[in-house]
């Protein structure tokens, strides 16, 4: 199966890999996994004060498609607040980054990684 | 379709694989499509379709974590294929160590040697939990079937663990 140029690119040059404190209080952790595949992925906000997403990082053990959606998706939240964030649809990475069927599980894997980091900064700050 | 069944085996997950591969090699010889191919055109499909449906119970029931999987699916659950995203965080970030010891480990064969051990013990354990879940009375599926996906990332671990090792063998 061959990976489209945007798999490749967010693979070869994965923007924001890392991680912060996840004790720090203002940043929320997402850790989720795919059955199917074994993949694991962590994604982490720093929050600011007026709840918008500062920073983001991630990392991920898994395929190409998977790193590349958790990629995808630091990017995409950035600037956004928690609410915008959990917005995003699995469906919108997937597009972004013409995945194929077999692989739409990693886009619903990056979308769940968000809204586990939400929950995760709810939790924390209740 | 019930595989155990098939093979006439007793359904646990605790199965005798040598009663496996004796049932496999005579079913597999009784549908082989070489004695049907003087049959009729029906009767050479169904022997195909039989011949089949043992090569893939074969390979479901050889796995445990398939088998488990298919016990489960006979429980009425099926997660095989699921697009189901596991959310234990403690777990997660256990496996997420787990894979980041891996990669400092890098080329150390007696690390990774006592890597997979350690592994292979856990999933002996693990393996002796699940097939008490499933021999007791009023387990719930869903319980199960978190246990089975947990036991996917850890075979999965342990195939990538193997694989190094496999690269050092190569030198």
């Amino acid at each position: 199966m061959a990976y489209s140029e945007k798999v490749i690119d967010h693979y070869e040059n994965p923007r924001n890999v890392g991680g912060f404190d996840k004790n720090d209080p203002t940043v929320a952790t997402g850790m989720v996994g795919a059955p199917a595949c074994g993949d694991v992925m962590k994604l982490q906000l720093k929050v600011g004060e007026n709840g918008i997403i500062e920073d983001a990082k991630f990392k991920t053990y898994g395929c190409g498609s998977a790193i590349a959606s958790s990629s995808l998706v630091t990017e995409w939240v950035k600037g956004k607040t928690l609410d915008e964030a959990t917005t995003i649809k699995n469906t919108d990475i997937a597009e972004e980054l013409a995945l194929p069927p077999v692989k739409i599980h990693c886009s619903i894997l990056a979308e769940d990684a968000i809204k586990a980091a939400v929950a995760d900064y709810k939790k924390k700050n209740a | 379709m019930n595989y155990f069944s098939l093979f006439n085996l007793p359904e646990t997950l605790t199965l005798d694989t040598q009663a496996l591969a004796s049932s496999y090699q005579t079913l597999q010889k009784l549908t082989h499509p070489d004695k049907f191919a003087t049959a009729s055109a029906q009767d050479r499909r169904i022997a195909m379709q039989k011949n089949a449906q043992v090569n893939d119970g074969y390979s479901v029931l050889k796995h445990p974590l398939t088998r488990a999987q298919h016990l489960l699916s006979l429980r009425g659950l099926t997660i095989d294929n699921e697009q189901h995203t596991l959310g234990d965080p403690e777990f997660l970030m256990q496996q997420m160590e787990w894979r980041e010891t891996l990669e400092e480990i890098g080329s150390d064969e007696n690390a990774l040697e006592q890597m997979q051990d350690d592994i292979q013990a856990l999933i002996r354990d693990k393996l002796t939990a699940l097939d008490a879940m499933f021999e007791e009375d009023g387990s719930d599926n869903e319980d199960i079937a978190n246990e089975i996906r947990k036991l996917t990332f850890i075979y999965k671990f342990s195939a990538q663990v193997e694989a190094q090792l496999d690269k050092l063998d190569d030198f």
